[in-house]
């Protein structure tokens, strides 16, 4: 059952491999041209897409650069001399940086929040939270970060609206230079956590179990988070791990308006000067963390449910 | 002088509605319950029985509200206390157990922890303390495993014993004042016989006080020492259980005992239709199952070799416990569940074992009606709607045809044409399940497969349901696969039986000849196991060997052998575990399969046989 699942993953690797190949294909316009951009005569352009291995057809290329991968070898830059790990490295510790925090900070609240308004459903606190998440889904992110930034780095010039983290910071020096793009992301994720948990809580509220932890004279608590919560684990995990997915492959938005080197922006600067191997190695890296964050979720629901982990 | 336990004074009851409306269903109920005591509260669903037994917790579902009158627990007022003392008394002093325990009993805790909850929770006993007591109850309760039952999750035991195993969660901490909620409706003739059995004799034991709600008559007289008859929220008849079952002075009294289905005999009048000629329906050597079919032979067999024919206009009622299959005969049938080996023929053409390969006219033939009419019919369709599908569908017929159609078919079931425009939530019980049935009829079918359509409801409309099956029957010639788990129901409307057990067929024939001696020791079970409307029923036929050796067991399906032996009073060891019986042929379409020869099955030196006479 785990196997197949796994398999399954790998599977949807590869197709994501070729689409991701396809579509760089597709692209107008190759690298021999941005690089030689006006100086180009229709002899450079050739002399340097042989040399680039350009010339060879599509399919041939695809499974060299398949080949490579399964080797681990990302390759090299088409336009620095550097291999595209050096290129990736930082940048990917960087992501994983700001995507940590996030979780770290939004992931706990927003399970708080969403809780909470379901066990106050209809209340007043539940109507603020239910609307206050809608608007806050609603608004886009780099809204949020332009007022962040002109309310405390411009006006209140607490905290800085250029997050680069250097290896030569302290750890608080790092936390202060993250705390508006975390803020944002939070922001962007949390209302669709919050309103996932609350609906799920509410789902599980209705059945005649729980009415029996209330004839059971439990306290309403506990009948909220041992009978309830156990029950609204699959939904709850399967967005968080959604949003987790788009806090590494999503924040393109917020990295640019931050200044912030994560890898969502070099892929994006790849394009622009369609250097299809980084390209192709950041969407691997993207799609490969969306299938583990998915398979974990999957073992997640798979382990609370006792009906699948105790089979008759 | 003794004081009650409970003590209802001039409680009412409203619904409340979205525009502040408010309607009472519960209209000045008063009655006490005695220590020791034994109260039933019987009545139709919306007669407020259930309301009232939750009220004696303190508790309103949610739209509910009490609207005057005491509650009064020992002196304490459940209305007007603290919300901390209401908490404190449910699950301690006062216990309740609900319809189905496979709905109330979290699926995500062990089963030990959920019996023990409430015990450890109100301080009656240490985790330690309760988990030993538990074991004692599980044995009490005559469940398998008591040590270690309580290590299981929900799913992994029978419906039957997750009933017995709620009970043990009501008592585990010592409760004075149980509320039985319906606690064996639910469940199959022959379970509910061992679930009784234990309720009776641990309420006897302990003497505990108790209210148990049902719509059954028949169970009712076994349990309990006083009944209460309501209907709309009132008291229509109230006395101690020998005087209002043999002599019930109230017209809905005697309505109710007159929906209690007689002991099923062979001395029955049942008309075949008088329009023949339609098309027939032959099952032959059907083998369905679950999973991967390999060899005309699935993963998980349910059905094997099954075989027979429905005569056109006719009626063939599937019986058997949960699990022996007969729902899964009735969706292989209908293409839904694609069968693994074996013929369906209607009119002698084979039908393709998938429903997406049938033709529009096979499929338009055979109509499936579902048991639950809450879940089969689509709660965002109107009732025109709803009807209306299959017309347009099969019949392609133009709107305003469809319009005229529908209120025919309306007639047709009995509903008022202006239930057209409503919704499914706006309809009672028996009115969902007549839409239910009206979908079906809709598409003009040959054959109607009906599963278990009337076990959801309760006595009276069940049996109006019947009727106008039977109606139906003899105005179309429509012919009916009738699939139930209860014996009584069929014998009052079926031509043939068919006896399930494990998926293999162990008796079918004629039904008179079925149900009159020799029987398979199987359908013996089944026959001793319809409560009868007598208060010394449960004692006498739990002492009988056939129920005896039933409930001393569950099904267990072995490789070799008959599949009834573990639970077969009459098994021949070394014969029945060994080799797989014979079809035994008894003449006039009717067989049993079993090892013993005609004159060995059960039948004319019984005393249940000399008992009906």
């Amino acid at each position: 059952m785990l196997l197949k699942r796994v398999g399954v993953g790998l599977l949807t690797l590869f197709v994501v491999s070729i689409l991701v190949f396809i579509g760089t294909e597709i692209l107008p316009g190759d690298v021999a041209e941005v690089m030689l951009g006006q100086t180009a005569t229709p002899e450079s352009l050739a002399a340097l897409r042989t040399q680039l291995n350009l010339d060879q057809p599509a399919w041939l290329r695809y499974f060299g650069w398949l080949a490579d991968l399964a080797n681990g070898d990302l390759g090299s830059s088409m336009t620095g001399s550097t291999t595209i790990e050096t290129l990736i490295k930082d940048r990917f510790a960087n992501t994983m940086l700001l995507a940590g925090v996030v979780s770290i900070v939004a992931i706990p609240i927003s399970l708080m929040i969403g809780i909470t308004a379901a066990m106050y459903a209809g209340s007043a606190i539940d109507r603020t939270v239910t609307t206050g998440s809608l608007c806050a889904v609603s608004v886009p992110e780099f809204f949020t970060a332009t007022i962040l930034v002109m309310v405390f780095s411009i006006q209140l010039k607490l905290l800085p609206s250029i997050a680069r983290p250097t290896p030569y910071m302290s750890f608080f020096e790092i936390l202060r230079t993250l705390t508006l793009p975390v803020l944002t992301l939070s922001f962007a994720i949390a209302a669709q956590m919050i309103r996932m948990t609350r609906a799920a809580v509410l789902n599980v509220l209705d059945a005649a179990y729980i009415e029996m932890g209330i004839l059971k004279g439990v306290p309403r608590k506990q009948i909220i988070l041992k009978h309830a919560l156990l029950n609204a684990i699959s939904p709850i995990v399967n967005v968080i791990a959604l949003n987790l997915a788009y806090l590494v492959s999503g924040v393109v938005i917020v990295e640019t308006v931050f200044a912030y080197p994560g890898l969502a922006k070099l892929m994006v600067e790849g394009v622009q000067t369609r250097d299809m191997p980084l390209v192709q190695a950041c969407a691997i890296i993207f799609g490969s963390i969306y299938v583990v964050l998915m398979m974990l979720a999957d073992l997640a629901s798979f382990l609370s449910n006792p009906r699948l982990r105790h089979p008759k | 002088m003794i004081k009650p336990v409970l003590k209802v004074e001039d409680l009412h009851i409203v619904v409340k509605g979205l525009n502040g409306t408010e309607k009472l269903i519960v209209k000045g109920i008063n009655f006490e319950v005695q220590p020791g005591q034994v109260v039933a509260l019987i009545g139709e669903s919306g007669s407020g029985k259930t309301s009232i037994a939750l009220a004696a917790l303190g508790y309103c579902r949610p739209g509910l509200e009490f609207a005057g009158g005491k509650i009064e627990f020992k002196g304490v007022d459940l209305i007007s206390t603290s919300r901390l003392e209401r908490r404190a008394l449910r699950g301690h002093k006062i216990a309740y157990l609900a319809q189905s325990a496979a709905a109330t009993f979290n699926p995500s805790i062990r089963i030990g922890d959920q019996v023990t909850e409430s015990a450890v929770l109100h301080n009656v006993l240490s985790q330690k303390e309760a988990d030993n007591k538990a074991v004692l109850l599980y044995h009490d309760l005559e469940l398998p495993k008591a040590e270690t039952i309580g290590q299981r999750y929900p799913h992994q035991v029978s419906g039957g014993q997750l009933q017995r195993l709620m009970a043990a969660m009501a008592l585990c901490s010592g409760p004075e004042l149980m509320l039985l909620d319906e606690p064996t409706t639910a469940l199959d003739v022959t379970t509910q016989i061992e679930v009784l059995k234990s309720f009776k004799s641990l309420i006897r034991e302990k003497g505990t006080s108790a209210i148990y709600v049902t719509h059954d008559l028949a169970v009712v007289a076994q349990i309990a020492d006083h009944i209460i008859v309501l209907c709309d929220g009132e008291i229509m008849e109230s006395g101690p259980t020998d005087q209002i079952i043999h002599h019930p002075a109230h017209a809905y009294t005697r309505k109710l005992m007159a929906a209690v289905n007689p002991i099923p005999t062979d001395k029955r009048e049942i008309k075949i239709s008088d329009k023949q000629g339609r098309l027939t329906l032959e099952v032959e050597a059907l083998y369905a199952g679950y999973g991967q079919i390999q060899n005309g032979r699935p993963e998980i067999p349910v059905l094997q070799d099954i075989t027979f024919s429905l005569p056109s206009g006719s009626t063939t009622a599937i019986i058997g416990e949960s699990g022996c299959g007969k729902s899964t005969l009735g969706l292989s049938i209908a293409g839904i569940l694609p069968r693994a080996s074996g013929n369906v023929r209607l009119d002698g053409k084979n039908l393709p074992a998938r429903l997406e390969v049938r033709s529009r006219e096979n499929l338009k033939h055979i109509q499936f009606v579902f048991q639950m009419a809450d879940t089969a019919l689509n709660p965002r369709q109107r009732v025109s709607d709803i009807i209306g599908r299959p017309l347009r569908f099969y019949k392609k017929m133009n709107r305003i045809d469809v319009r005229n159609r529908v209120l025919e078919i309306l007639e047709m079931v009995d509903l008022s044409p202006e239930l057209v425009t409503r919704y499914p939530k706006e309809l009672s019980g028996g009115q969902k399940q007549r839409v239910n049935l009206a979908r079906a009829l809709a598409a003009d079918p040959e054959i109607l497969i009906c599963d278990e359509v009337t076990s959801a409801l309760d006595t009276i409309v069940g049996a109006n349901i019947i009727s106008l099956l039977s109606r139906l029957r003899s105005k179309l010639g429509v012919s009916f696969i009738f699939i139930s788990h209860d014996i009584s129901t069929v014998a009052t409307f079926a031509n043939q039986i068919i006896v399930l057990y494990a998926g293999i067929i162990v008796e079918q024939g004629p039904a008179d000849l079925v149900l009159s001696p020799p029987y398979h020791p199987y359908t013996k079970l089944l026959l001793a196991s319809v409560p009868e409307l007598r208060t010394d029923w449960l004692d006498d036929t739990v002492q009988l060997q056939e129920t005896k050796a039933a409930i001393a067991r569950q099904v267990e399906i072995n490789e070799t052998g008959c599949p009834f032996y573990t639970r077969c009073p009459f098994a021949i060891s070394g014969t029945c575990n060994e080799s797989l019986p014979p079809v035994r042929d008894l003449g006039a379409q009717h067989s049993v399969t079993c090892h013993l020869d005609g004159l060995a099955l059960p039948g004319n030196n019984d005393p249940y046989q000399q008992r009906v006479g």
